[in-house]
């Protein structure tokens, strides 16, 4: 510790204890201007804690004191009737002081040793970072190499994907399928309530708005051919896959980002077992399995939401649509939006361990990856969606 | 307390720990803790009483499972005991964590449990910087006061948890608990994953602190050589309450399977060693 700078400081009167006990009762820090001998004195008093300094009504009264007090050559300073003096009340009047000891000042030895241990330890502010151009080139490449990285690790998580496939062929007894029905319950079986009720509301909806448009032309039996195509085709897959994407998408990249907060991924590694194997392959599995189911679950719900709303609204009884549906919508048109699901499933699960992967272990990091994760997830399922809709846009429809 | 008494032309053992005008800091009576329910259910502490008073270093002693981090949760209102009542600077426990908790403890947890997503500073500071009244200059220069009391470098202000080794977060942790100089302080396990070195420093930091803060410590710990150097008072739990307190020499003697197996072993023997009879208690009682 550095030694004492040389101060005027008298020897104090020792506090008896009836004085403890009123100073301690005695919470408002304030200053009292005093006329010494020497000159002009400020006498603080109450207690000069964080607590007391943290209270907004204490703290406006003693800045406007501190204020009226500017620190100079003239004024002397009496800290010996502080009722409580700590780190922050010393650091305050360190700064108040300007970084330098007053001229004249009269304190107890632990109050001295309060300040400088403030007085040694208070540096300047570390310099902040100005902006230049070129520091924002580098933000640039920095961005554009992060996007780089991010593709060479999704192309490498789709290749060890193809490889753990390749290898649970060869040998599917050794599979981790007790992982593989545990996502299929969670990602699929739970999320059949909330699918089901988004998808019969759209039904709904839909049928609604069509319905007000398809009478001004007469053409009310149209609702079976464009309910059926839109939304066995279309909105079904989409819906599901935007639900899930929302709901298991992120479930993925938590999960995974808190094993990395954790270490237990690291754990994993250290164990010899593979993370493509016993975390990607067994999410992605389960996911392209259920989507597909998915898919056809909203697709059904929904098309029993506007088979309802198209009795009600136009008196196109559930039988008619029933029978009209087959002729109306050709099987192909089932058969792409099972594949498309797949994709999507597939997709969302890369998506979500790609990012669960690259989490940093703090929860910041862990709160972007999550965001980022569903983003992704839901701008894939629609980009796929638009691929899929040029590619077959000669099936199906006639 | 007066100036006087944050004063501390203290000693390295500072107030004589079981000299009875002390005022208890923390008062634990009759307390009971009951984890699960039915056929589950396991009692944790029962009827367990323990009274520290400021100035003490208090060593919280005993095997696996006798509740020791249950009970400073308890002291710190993070949990409620099924029966029995915790006071805590004369206020029951359960009204610690409201505003300004801060300002009347500090805790230190196992590992740390820094915010993860602000820097040194920013973690030392939070405190300070959420009751929104003193200017951030003021709260920056505290925050880098105790970041160099607890013994890091300035340069270490802007570096995140996660780049920090083990020793730093302690000292992280503990600079974050002490940044309103709380007068009670509580420490789980503050030398547990730390090597000897930094464990040594450790102790002769907290030592320093206790001596110039004029602190009240509460921790627990399993490692003997902190016991011996830094408490001066030791109760160990077993039997589902406190068997013993007292100086780590008088509890030594204490005629229990549970102390002659933990102080007397081979590790015992030798983190005692060093410790002169009289170091840590100088009262009959």
């Amino acid at each position: 510790m550095a030694r004492w700078p040389h101060l005027s400081c008298t020897a104090f009167p020792s506090i008896d204890l009836a004085t403890c006990c009123l100073l301690m009762t005695d919470p408002q820090p304030r200053i009292e201007r005093a006329d010494t001998p020497d000159g002009p004195s400020a006498a603080l008093l109450g207690r000069w804690g964080a607590a007391e300094l943290g209270t907004r009504s204490q703290w406006l009264a003693l800045s406007r004191q501190l204020a009226d007090q500017p620190s100079g050559p003239g004024l002397g300073w009496d800290l010996r009737d502080i009722a409580w003096l700590d780190h922050v009340g010393a650091q305050l009047l360190w700064n108040h002081w300007g970084r330098a000891w007053p001229a004249r000042l009269q304190l107890h030895d632990a109050q001295r040793d309060m300040l400088e241990r403030v007085a040694q330890f208070s540096t300047e502010e570390p310099p902040r970072d100005t902006w230049t151009l070129s520091q924002q080139v580098d933000r640039l490449g920095v961005l554009v190499l992060h996007a780089l990285d991010h593709g060479r690790q999704m192309t490498e998580m789709l290749g060890q994907l193809v490889l753990d496939i390749g290898r649970l062929l060869r040998n599917p007894r050794r599979g981790p399928w007790r992982d593989v029905s545990g996502h299929l319950y969670r990602m699929g079986a739970t999320a059949l309530p909330i699918t089901a009720l988004v998808g019969f509301l759209i039904g709904v909806v839909l049928a609604y708005l069509m319905s007000l448009q398809l009478r001004q032309f007469g053409a009310e039996t149209f609702i079976v051919n464009i309910l059926g195509i839109s939304l066995v085709r279309e909105l079904g897959p989409m819906l599901g896959a935007i639900l899930v994407a929302g709901r298991s998408g992120s479930a993925i990249t938590a999960q995974i980002g808190v094993m990395r907060v954790t270490e237990e991924l690291d754990a994993m590694r250290v164990l010899g077992i593979p993370h493509g194997f016993r975390l990607v392959m067994p999410r992605v599995l389960a996911l392209a399995i259920a989507m597909p189911l998915i898919a056809l679950w909203t697709t059904l719900a929904a098309l029993g939401g506007g088979m309802l709303a198209a009795d009600i609204a136009m008196g196109i009884s559930p039988a008619y649509f029933v029978q009209a549906l087959p002729a109306a919508v050709s099987p192909s048109n089932l058969w792409m939006a099972m594949l498309k699901s797949v994709v999507f499933g597939a997709g969302i699960a890369l998506i979500g361990c790609h990012w669960g992967l690259r989490v940093k272990p703090n929860t910041q990091s862990l709160g972007e990856g999550t965001t980022a994760s569903v983003v992704t997830a839901i701008t894939m399922v629609i980009v796929v969606d638009a691929l899929f809709a040029i590619g077959f846009k000669n099936m199906g429809i006639r | 307390m007066t100036a006087v008494a944050t004063g501390h032309p203290a000693p390295l053992h500072p107030a004589i720990p079981s000299e009875p005008a002390a005022p208890a800091v923390v008062e634990i009576s009759g307390l009971s803790t009951v984890f699960g329910k039915g056929d589950q259910a396991f009692t944790v502490h029962q009827n367990l009483d323990l009274t520290v008073r400021r100035g003490e270093i208090l060593s919280l002693v005993g095997g696996s499972g006798t509740g020791k981090t249950v009970l400073l949760r308890h002291i710190l209102g993070l949990t409620q005991p099924t029966a029995g009542s915790v006071t805590v600077l004369g206020e029951p426990a359960a009204r610690l964590t409201g505003k300004g908790a801060a300002s009347r403890v500090g805790m230190l947890f196992q590992q740390g449990a820094l915010f993860s997503a602000f820097n040194v500073l920013d973690n030392i500071a939070f405190a300070l910087r959420e009751q929104g009244t003193l200017p951030s200059r003021v709260v920056c220069d505290a925050a880098m006061v105790k970041l160099q009391m607890v013994g890091l470098k300035p340069e270490h202000a802007s570096r995140m948890p996660a780049d920090l080794s083990g020793g730093m977060v302690k000292r992280v942790a503990l600079a974050r608990a002490l940044v309103m100089d709380p007068p009670l302080l509580l420490l789980d396990e503050p030398t547990a994953g730390l090597d000897p070195n930094s464990s040594d420093d450790f102790c002769d930091l907290l030592r320093e602190l206790h001596a110039s803060l004029g602190l009240t410590v509460v921790m627990v710990t399993h490692d003997l050589d902190t016991i011996f150097a830094l408490s001066t008072r030791v109760a160990v739990l077993a039997e589902r309450r406190v068997i013993v307190s007292g100086t780590p020499q008088e509890v030594v003697r204490f005629d229990h399977p549970f102390i002659q197996h933990f102080f007397l072993g081979e590790r015992g023997q030798r983190a005692m060693a060093p410790v002169p009879a009289d170091a840590s208690g100088d009262k009959d009682r």
